[in-house]
């Protein structure tokens, strides 16, 4: 198992390396030159820039500059954002929590919608259930999460006023009421997200579950006698969702696309709205670093699936 | 294919199939419905998308603006069915994009033996643990400025668009080209034509893709929802189409700090994006039904 763990974890360091060359060709490719205000101000002469160009390595073969960022990356200096005037790794240090915490609830909102639902749905094939079922999952994921972001905040705060639809960092109050007023305005943020994500697990789940009840072993189990509630809950939903924690994995990157919406949508100081802002403002180092932690989030999540899928399914050899 | 009635050619097979799914069926009718009002609505509908009217702003559905009014009294029809028009045309285009590529990475590694298949298939992994959106974000923030001076703001930011959503949509193309054409490659009709001495190109192009098709047309169905939504989002974030091209998501942008007194701007927009999107998924989801061999229905 521990052979395992290593294996995968070094087969996760040469993807960081691709998707970080990547990225670093995507900008090298671009046209544009952080020296390009200074060629339009008169009051700078062409000298000085050049200078400047070739203080700052501007000049230098692609290559090398590639290994002085990845250099200075892996050493933790992530650069310095011309925006907020603070160091790129403590703005994305500040801002990794809320994102973490709203994707990670609505994941829990995720499945637990999701299990149940299809697990229902596989053990009655084809019944009414099943058809709403599917037919609730299609709508879910056709919602694009904008649209039901801004639905949400329609209904449940503008017409009925029930939640805010302004995410505050910074609430003025202590003890329960602290708590209650995070809970109240993160419930339209994971909602929005968890729904989406659950209407599409949903079918997964439903076709996970339907592999494994026709195998013999549930057959076994009916026929010893076991009540139809244990055979489902203890026999075949623990081995149908084994697939679905690699499905949750490859998800990922989808949950971040709507994690950034609902985040730009509900005012949520996460990285996505991180990466707007600064995309907005040209802030190319943030910018960068952002993209990179979404992957490195990505690769790392992948990561997670693979060792869990090890540990939960023994047949899976260590190699 | 023996059991067949030999009347039925495979498309009218797959036809029948197709028809059995309801749902498909009526969608592809609202669908139909829906191009059908995008291409001929302007002709009938005549208001200009960019005619101000102050005395008329904000206001909600009437029978003089059946979607009712923006902020600057322009008319939301007006502008919905030239907006549907861009936003289809980007679904199309990105999807024939992703396809093209796709299909030609997989084949090429479905075809090779050695180490061009593996390299393929790990770039094409690599592209796939790139979030999509903050990807299409980089990419759009780096090069907007420089398409938009090339090709003017229209055409640049259309080309941008397409070029980026579907140039990064391929890898799952990709991955199911190639998991059909490793399966087919060893076939028996593949060998004989390989015994018959066909070319590498002529056993691809004429006996492989063709049977390698069938999931193809349906990942290319489900690629124009991704595409649509793709474009939206960017839009809805204000960072695809200028101001004034009004697309579906484009509108929701512009609608969304007036949702308070004017929910009807945000609600039609939305709504015709969710029903394109719903529409093509269930249309994707009869396709399968209908192309897949093996499934008896």
């Amino acid at each position: 198992m521990g052979y395992y763990i290593l294996r995968r974890l070094l087969i996760a360091i040469p993807s960081l390396l691709g998707i970080s060359v990547v990225l670093f060709t995507v900008l090298a490719l671009a046209p544009g030159d952080p020296f390009e205000e200074l060629a339009t101000n008169p009051a700078v002469p062409p000298e000085v820039r050049m200078a400047l160009r070739a203080k700052f390595g501007l000049d230098d073969p692609v290559a090398v500059r590639y290994v002085r960022w990845i250099t200075a990356m892996a050493q933790g200096d992530w650069g310095y954002s011309f925006v907020s005037r603070i160091n790129v790794d403590q703005l994305i240090l500040q801002r990794l929590g809320v994102t973490l915490f709203v994707i990670g609830s609505s994941q829990i909102l995720a499945l637990l919608i999701a299990i149940p639902v299809g697990v229902i749905a596989a053990t009655r094939p084809y019944s009414v259930f099943d058809q709403i079922a599917n037919t609730l999952a299609f709508i879910g994921f056709s919602l694009p999460t904008f649209f039901t972001g801004l639905l949400f905040i329609l209904v449940f705060s503008i017409w009925l006023d029930w939640l805010p639809f302004v995410y505050q960092a910074d609430i003025k109050a202590a003890g329960w009421r602290w708590y209650w007023e995070h809970i109240r305005q993160a419930i339209m943020p994971i909602a929005v997200l968890g729904l989406f994500q659950g209407a599409s697990l949903v079918r997964y789940v439903r076709s996970a579950v339907l592999d494994v009840i026709r195998l013999d072993y549930v057959t076994t189990a009916r026929a010893k006698g076991l009540g139809e509630r244990v055979v489902i809950v203890k026999h075949v939903v623990r081995n149908a969702l084994i697939p679905v924690v690699t499905l949750v994995a490859l998800q990922m990157p989808a949950i971040f696309g709507g994690a950034i919406v609902t985040e730009q949508i509900f005012r949520i100081p996460g990285i996505g709205s991180l990466l707007i802002s600064s995309i907005l403002a040209n802030d190319t180092p943030v910018i960068m670093a952002v993209t990179f932690v979404f992957a490195c989030l990505v690769v790392l999540f992948n990561l997670i699936a693979d060792i869990l899928y090890g540990w939960l399914d023994p047949r899976i050899t260590f190699r | 294919m023996q059991q067949r009635a030999p009347t039925f050619s495979p498309t009218r097979e797959a036809w029948r199939r197709f028809r059995r799914h309801k749902l498909a069926v009526i969608s592809a009718f609202i669908l139909g419905l829906m191009v059908l009002a995008i291409l001929i609505g302007p002709l009938i509908w005549r208001i200009p998308i960019n005619q101000i009217d102050f005395a008329a702003t904000l206001q909600g559905p009437s029978w003089k603006h059946p979607f009712g009014t923006d902020d600057l009294g322009q008319d939301l029809l007006a502008r919905m069915l030239y907006g549907g028009r861009i936003s289809l045309a980007v679904g199309l285009a990105a999807m024939f994009v992703a396809i093209f590529v796709g299909t030609i990475i997989g084949a090429i590694a479905g075809m090779s033996r050695g180490w061009v298949g593996s390299a393929l298939m790990w770039l094409t992994d690599l592209f796939l643990s790139l979030p999509q959106l903050p990807r299409l974000l980089l990419v759009i923030y780096l090069f907007r400025d420089t398409l938009k001076g090339t090709f003017g703001p229209e055409g640049g930011t259309f080309i941008l668009i397409v070029i980026v959503i579907g140039g990064l949509r391929w890898m799952p193309v990709a991955r199911l080209v190639r998991a059909q054409f490793l399966s087919l490659r060893e076939k028996e009709f593949v060998e004989a034509a390989r015994a018959l001495g066909a070319s590498k190109v002529r056993q691809v192009v004429r006996h492989i893709l063709p049977n390698a098709l069938g999931p193809v047309i349906v990942a290319g169905t489900i690629d124009v929802a991704a595409a649509i939504i793709a474009e939206s989002t960017l839009s809805f974030l204000g960072l695809g189409f200028p101001p004034d091209i009004p697309t579906w998501g484009r509108l929701l942008f512009d609608a969304k700090d007036n949702l308070d007194f004017a929910p009807h701007w945000a609600l039609f927009p939305g709504a015709a994006i969710f029903l394109t999107v719903l529409t093509i998924n269930f249309i994707g989801d009869g396709l399968r039904d209908a192309l897949d061999p093996r499934r008896v229905l």
